[in-house]
């Protein structure tokens, strides 16, 4: 049982300037030329007010885009190689959405699959999620559907829930306890006060659909569905779990480094062999991929979803592939 | 709307084309493409103002050619698109059926059937061809700032990119299998989304579009970061239609003013 709390307004001016003060930069969602993007803040006052999501996900902040891995010099003889700088700063991500911070333990799930990924890790270690529960959802959202909620706690170091006045906190891990710590006159005791939430039904059975899944592999569901599609990378990159990368060498005669970077199962170019066979060939095999990967393999594999009903995917997608929509559909398919 | 539904309804049961691309309803408000390949899925067609998407980007998709000949509802920037294909020789004349509202409004006027690229023409010469006013006026602004000042704007807006390619996968002119930025066998431009990678890619796409952009704007619409990166694009196709003057999606028959010599070319060097 989490510790319950009353933070206002005014207190988490405070909060941020204890934050602050200890060392750590704080990330939000900010209107920054008309878009909701994830980035440093001094006060709350620079917080985007009423917005919905972040375009991209917090992922970004532990799997950023572009991560350079390694870097070397080559002299007659030899070769140097450096590690590079860890970039891993204090950070709190405040006002992430409960089903982003839910998709930290996907991200976990492959990063520390077999191999411990020790960039992941360290970026991990440095963070702290302050969530902030939904208080609206849109035509996209279904988190409800994959075990998720608006006000759901995982993932989040301290919830925060709208209330009158300002927030109902709830503290729920030690890296949470350890915020509330900076400041712990800003918390006043919120015991016994409800915390609400957007009311969002369930979209569809989702143990249903990842049971039937395997069953479907040859459906026409996945050449209708994703006639539309164009192939691009924007639903993967802005997806709070998709976790591909490809590693790339930038190297001359003299030097070189090795970088991690975003990648998408949607492209051709992913599964492309060097002999020129592709095992997915067409648009239909590698849509089925996305939809099989988040709700079949993950759960095989993992005992967990790949997704978390964010809807992301949906709003960035150029020509709406609405995932929700389509996992829908999926589930009235008879098997 | 019905006389729309009703043209793409008969093509479909005489067999004139094997699938009808058009748009139907989407998430919210929005419109989204849409395929019919049965006579009774044209209900599902949808044709108003809502609808923005070039269409044209599907006609050499491989997927989409695969089911046969197209209908397609085309709006004038998807009727540009396609005209640009023929002059580019990546759809012949008569590969497709273009469907348009005329008066721009299925609601108010009939809808005409293109079946050539010559009928086509004749359809796009009566439009008045101007770039969106919001357009116009971002360019205007873009280029009454400084060389730094741009930089810096650009700069900004660029950092953004993830390079996920959803501009060039949905440009009609983006066709090409293998794109410059997939090859690695050279690695001509470096993948990765930094600064470098994100300036090179956007650089060189806008030079592989100067004179060959038809000015849909479909790559801006399609940045899932909001870059507005059909600026650049609309830019690089200007400077040619100042300099060479002609444009692009206006003829079957255009010779790209990038590569084409004439014996009477203005300029000295050339000869």
């Amino acid at each position: 049982m989490a510790d319950t709390f009353e933070l206002s307004h005014e207190a988490l001016n405070g909060l941020f300037a204890a934050l602050r003060k200890d060392g750590r930069r704080v990330l939000a969602p900010v209107d920054s030329d008309g878009r909701t993007e994830l980035n440093e803040v001094e006060s709350p006052a620079q917080v985007a007010k009423d917005y919905l999501q972040t375009i991209l996900s917090a992922k970004e902040v532990v799997f950023p885009k572009v991560e350079r891995l390694l870097s070397y010099t080559t002299g007659p003889g030899k070769v140097e190689l450096k590690d590079p700088e860890p970039k891993a700063l204090p950070t709190v991500l405040f006002g992430v959405r409960p089903c982003e911070a839910a998709a930290f333990g996907a991200l976990d799930a492959v990063f520390n699959w077999d191999t411990r990924d020790s960039f992941f890790n360290a970026r991990m270690a440095q963070i702290a999620v302050i969530g902030l529960s939904c208080t609206k959802a849109d035509a996209a959202c279904f988190c409800t559907t994959v075990g998720g909620g608006p006000a759901d706690t995982r993932g989040s170091d301290i919830l925060l829930s709208p209330i009158e006045g300002g927030f109902l906190a709830e503290v729920l891990t030690e890296k949470g306890r350890s915020i509330q710590a900076l400041a712990p006159e800003l918390f006043q005791d919120g015991r016994g006060i409800d915390k609400t939430a957007v009311k969002l039904d369930k979209a569809f059975d989702q143990p249903a659909l990842t049971a039937k899944l395997p069953g479907m592999f040859d459906s026409a569901l996945w050449v209708d569905q994703s006639l539309r599609c164009i192939g691009c990378g924007a639903c993967a990159f802005v997806c709070p779990t998709c976790v591909c990368f490809d590693i790339q060498e930038e190297a001359d005669p003299k030097q070189g480094q090795r970088l991690r970077c975003w990648d998408s199962c949607g492209y051709r170019m992913f599964t492309l062999h060097a002999s020129g066979h592709n095992p997915r060939e067409v648009q239909s095999q590698r849509w089925r991929q996305r939809i099989y990967h988040k709700f079949s393999y993950y759960p095989e594999r993992y005992g967990m979803l790949g997704c978390v009903g964010c809807g992301k995917c949906t709003r960035a997608c150029p020509v709406d592939m609405n995932l929700r929509e389509h996992l829908v559909e999926t589930s009235e398919m008879k098997a | 709307m019905e006389a729309l539904k009703q043209k793409a309804k008969d093509l479909l049961e005489r067999g004139e084309v094997k699938a009808i691309v058009g748009y139907t309803k989407g998430t919210g408000d929005i419109r989204r493409p849409y395929f019919a390949q049965r006579p009774e899925q044209v209900d599902g067609l949808v044709l108003d103002e809502a609808c923005t998407q070039n269409l044209a980007t599907y006609a050499t998709k491989h997927e989409v050619r695969h089911l046969g000949k197209l209908g397609v509802v085309a709006l004038p920037v998807t009727q540009r698109a396609l005209l640009q294909l023929m002059a580019e020789r990546q759809i012949r004349d008569g590969d497709v059926i273009v469907l348009v509202a005329e008066e721009g409004n299925v609601e108010k006027g009939n809808v005409k059937e293109l079946a050539s690229a010559a009928a086509l023409e004749e359809h796009l010469a009566l439009k008045t061809d101007v770039m969106d006013e919001k357009d116009q006026e971002l360019l205007a602004k873009l280029n009454a700032k400084s060389r730094e000042e741009r930089w810096a704007f650009w700069h900004r807006e660029l950092s953004r990119c993830v390079k996920c390619y959803a501009c060039r996968n949905s440009c009609p002119m983006c066709y090409c299998d293998h794109c410059t930025m997939d090859c690695n066998r050279p690695q001509w431009v470096p993948v990765a989304s930094h600064d470098l990678g994100n300036f090179e890619y956007h650089v060189v796409r806008a030079m592989h579009l100067a004179g060959r952009c038809v000015e849909c704007g479909e790559c801006g619409r399609a940045c899932p970061v909001g870059i507005p990166v059909h600026l650049l694009t609309f830019f690089a196709e200007e400077s040619v239609h100042r300099q060479f003057g002609q444009r692009a999606g206006h003829s079957a028959k255009l010779d790209y003013a990038l590569s084409t010599f004439r014996p009477d070319d203005k300029e000295s060097f050339i000869r």
